[in-house]
């Protein structure tokens, strides 16, 4: 009887962890499945023209320049707004606040502005800085709604970043008569900085990616933006516009395949910044 | 604001002393090391740190303003519509045929909920599994492997699910099924992968904060790999898993690019899982570029119950996060 | 300071300078509402070596922290009674934690190199407060490891990580760094606990170096120790737990080894509990 039991024992064993199996392969599978579809249907796409000339005709046939250079630079202001005012806001949840009302009202907020769908962002962004502040259709306007999206992703990395950095570390720098902000400056920040700089990267090529909020606070014209105040359409934009109107799918793969290229690269780079930072302090 | 004291470790607000050099001259000693008078606080320091730590939280409350801002601003032009169809007619009406005057958004809701319900029946438990394999499972090279996918799959953007959806998946579904590939079932598989890093992520997280005592315990009894995740890993991080659940619907549910490009968008209840449905997100892509007048005002309105709904998933975790604590 | 203590510096003006460098008056401890340690009234000796000592959890580390406010970093902790150092009160009106503690040096456990060079490690104080000039602060580097018995280990790689060195020459590198900030007192808690024995060695030499000009406070659970390094030494007890620690007994290192008055001090120190 008892040996019965063990061999069903072993069986349900065998059969739920192929089971745990087969969901991380599935995963993978799912992912495997876009990249080499998306790769081999975009690669032929990708030529010179394509990155380098602007569009033309009505089916945009071309280049889609405008668009990377739209996106580059929404991406790219963007993440000068929210970097710093997050990173600050990060120190103060990880090394100045104390735990009480305020704390809980910032993070319940954080997290709140963290799982507000971005098709509300956008619409938030029409209203606010669009239509209200009178940016109309704008690099900056779509920014400035990216950044309340981004904000709270990267307060939550750096916060983490932060609160890794050993306390005796800290201790060392306040035994030396070191302020709170000489300790923070000089010896926390600069440990987390790797760590910061991941979160950071990771976070521009959410940016990079957006559509919802980006649509309806910088437009779909195709434009290369010189000053904040242009309009213009980025690689989302582009890619979203061309695929429900059918127009010119070639490119569309094209544009697809650039942006998997993008959030590969941004996590390449963040994982090579983690890894020579582990390695440095190993 | 909050508390000053730990400005300088100090418990109380230091008195100031304007002038320092008052301190400094303090009788010095006969003989061995000289005997230096204790330094106070200058305005100057107190000053700059108070100032540097209002700053930060200045910084940190841009993230309350921005939850406020959207509040008002996305509800300054949506509220108009609840007065003027009533909110429960809005929520409760059937129809929505705005260029008619319909305005009742159940079908939306509805058709957003079945589309969130499929996707975490297929996306949790695919999402959970590969979370006990990272954390339980798999081995170092595997997981080396596995975790990146994990989040590459986070980082690829919505309109790439949603073209990957439309090019190969849609087609796929057509010839297996019949009809056009658009509707809910091709809706829950792109939106099942989306969800799979957000809870995969977080669902690993729990598990590895389950103490390394408890595996080692619930082995040494004689119990396999599986009996110890069943019964005593996926319990104890339970909390944590549900959690990570929520997440995962906020997501899905706000999912909007992906869903737009595969849903086919009719503003009716589906018959089946073959026929276009329209959602609270896509309802607003759709609409957008032509809405005016009271139509515009109620996509305003969708937005509002759009940023209710993602309120009320983070306060759900709140609480749950809250009473788990308190089980233990 | 106690008549007995004040006695004994007379009969033995040669250990230290004869005087008191910190004088602890009816100390009491919290955190929050729990009373830690209560009616401490110690005095500890210029230039001379004191430690404390006790069962782990006895709370002499929380009093060394308290010499140099450490504790303040920790909310919710609050202090009663007088501590003078040098006859000024370090809780008193407006005055600066920052500056006291650039005076009162602390080494930990953990040697805690910050994650930057060896040279930069060192200058990290000096640079604090205003140093720029790299000749002044090239001087004060190498006296700074000269004096922590690290120069001739180091000089050649200054440059490097200091988390690349040894557990003991971290800790070395811990104690330049404190001395090139030239504080008057230099607690050590446990200092030698984590760092293997041939530095465990060097370490004691050099805290006999440094008397000469420095304080020394040194909290350690090794009593061999604590004969071999000290002057004075404090035992502390708690004797239940939840209750409050007490200073048992305080004296001449060499009278408390050889001759406890205190009952709890000799089961302590014969090894009976602990």
């Amino acid at each position: 009887m008892q040996s019965q039991e063990r061999v069903n024992k072993n069986v349900t064993n065998g059969i739920a962890l192929a089971v745990i199996w087969l969901a991380a392969i599935a995963t993978v599978g799912a992912l495997g499945t876009i990249l080499v579809y998306v790769f081999v249907n975009g690669i032929g796409q990708l030529t010179p023209t394509f990155i380098f000339t602007n569009p033309h005709g009505v089916l945009m046939e071309g280049g889609i320049w405008p668009t990377i250079q739209a996106t580059l630079y929404v991406t790219a202001l963007a993440m000068l707004i929210t970097t710093p005012i997050a990173v600050l806001a990060a120190v103060y949840l990880a090394e100045y606040a104390v735990q009480g009302r305020l704390v809980q009202t910032i993070r319940f907020a954080a997290d709140s502005l963290a799982s507000v769908p971005s098709i509300v962002m956008g619409l938030f962004g029409l209203s606010l800085f669009v239509e209200g502040l009178g940016m109309r259709l704008s690099a900056i306007a779509a920014a400035l709604s990216l950044a309340f999206l981004l904000l709270p992703i990267i307060v939550r990395t750096t916060e983490e970043s932060i609160r890794a950095v050993p306390k005796y570390i800290r201790w060392g720098s306040y035994g030396l008569g070191a302020s709170k902000w000489q300790t923070v400056s000089r010896i926390v920040l600069p440990s987390a900085l790797p760590r910061i700089t991941t979160g950071v990267i990771l976070a521009a090529g959410r940016a990079a990616g957006e559509t919802a909020v980006v649509i309806y606070t910088m437009g779909t014209m195709i434009n290369a933006p010189v000053s904040p105040m242009d309009p213009g359409r980025t690689m989302p934009v582009d890619l979203m516009l061309k695929a429900q109107e059918g127009i010119n799918v070639p490119s569309a793969y094209g544009t697809a395949m650039l942006l998997v290229l993008m959030v590969l690269a941004f996590n390449l780079v963040a994982r090579w910044i983690g890894r020579r930072n582990r390695r440095m302090q190993g | 604001m909050a508390n000053d004291a730990d400005l300088t470790g100090h418990d109380a607000a230091p008195e100031m002393c304007a002038d320092p050099s008052s301190a400094a001259a303090a009788p010095q000693p006969p003989k061995h090391s000289a005997r230096r008078a204790l330094t106070k606080i200058t305005r100057g320091t107190y000053l700059k740190e108070a100032a540097l730590k209002n700053l930060f939280l200045l910084c940190a409350f841009v993230a309350v303003a921005g939850v406020a801002l959207i509040f008002i601003f996305v509800g300054i032009k949506g509220w108009p519509i609840f007065g003027k169809v009533g909110i429960f007619d809005f929520l409760g009406g059937a129809t929505w045929f705005p260029t008619k005057g319909h305005f009742g958004i159940l079908p939306l809701i509805i058709n957003s909920l079945l589309a969130m319900t499929g996707a975490l029946v297929l996306g949790g438990p695919l999402a959970v599994g590969t979370a006990v394999f990272l954390s339980e499972v798999a081995s170092p090279r595997a997981r080396a492997l596995v975790r990146p996918a994990v989040e590459l799959l986070a980082g690829i953007p919505s309109v790439v699910y949603g073209f990957f959806g439309l090019v190969l998946l849609r087609p796929i579904i057509a010839d297996l099924f019949g009809g056009l590939g658009f509707g809910l079932l091709t809706v829950w598989l792109i939106l099942a992968v989306m969800i799979v890093p957000t809870i995969a992520t977080l669902t690993e997280d729990a598990l590895n904060s389950v103490p390394e005592g408890i595996r080692e315990a619930s082995y040494s009894m004689g119990a396999t790999k599986w009996q110890t995740i069943w019964r005593v890993l996926l319990p104890a991080a339970k909390i944590g898993i549900i959690d990570a659940i929520i997440l995962g619907m906020g997501r899905a549910i706000g999912e909007t690019m992906a869903v737009v490009m595969v849903a086919g968008n009719a503003s009716v209840i589906p018959a089946d899982v073959l026929k276009p449905f329209l959602t609270l997100t896509t309802v607003i892509v759709m609409d957008m570029p032509y809405a005016s007048g009271d139509h515009r005002t109620a996509l305003f309105g969708v937005a509002i119950i759009l940023f209710v709904i993602s309120m009320i998933f983070v306060a759900a975790i709140r609480v749950i996060s809250r009473f788990g604590k308190r089980v233990g | 300071m106690s008549e007995r203590l004040a006695s004994l510096l007379q009969d033995q003006a040669s250990v230290g300078s004869g005087r008191d460098k910190f004088e602890v008056k009816k100390l009491d401890f919290f955190y929050d509402k729990f009373n830690a340690l209560t009616d401490i009234t110690v005095g500890i000796a210029e230039h001379a070596v004191t430690a404390f000592i006790g069962p782990s959890g006895c709370g002499k580390s929380t009093f060394l922290r308290c010499l140099n406010r450490m504790n303040d970093l920790i909310p919710g902790t609050r202090v009663e009674g007088q501590i003078l150092l040098d006859g000024q009160e370090i809780h008193g009106p407006g005055v600066d934690p920052v500056d006291l503690r650039r005076r009162v040096g602390m080494i930990f456990q953990q040697p805690n190199p910050f994650p930057m060079s060896i040279y930069d490690n060192v200058a990290y104080g000096p640079r604090l407060h205003g140093m720029r000039k790299k000749s002044e602060l090239d001087g004060i580097v190498e006296e700074s490891l000269k004096r922590a018995n690290l120069w001739k280990e180091v000089k050649d790689i200054l440059g490097r990580g200091g988390l690349t060195l040894s557990g003991g020459q971290q800790q070395r590198l811990c104690i330049a760094r404190v001395l090139a900030v030239e504080p008057d007192v230099l607690l050590m808690d446990e200092p030698c606990s984590a760092i293997d024995p041939t530095s465990v060695q060097k370490v004691e030499d050099l805290m006999a170096e440094l008397k000469d000009r420095i304080t020394i406070v040194i909290v350690t659970h090794n009593m061999q120790q604590a004969a071999r390094v000290s002057d004075f030494t404090a035992f502390f007890l708690q004797e239940m737990a939840g209750e409050p620690a007490h200073l048992i007994e305080f004296e001449r290192t060499a009278a408390l080894f050889t001759s406890p008055k205190d009952k709890r001090t000799e089961d302590y120190i014969t090894g009976r509990f602990g």
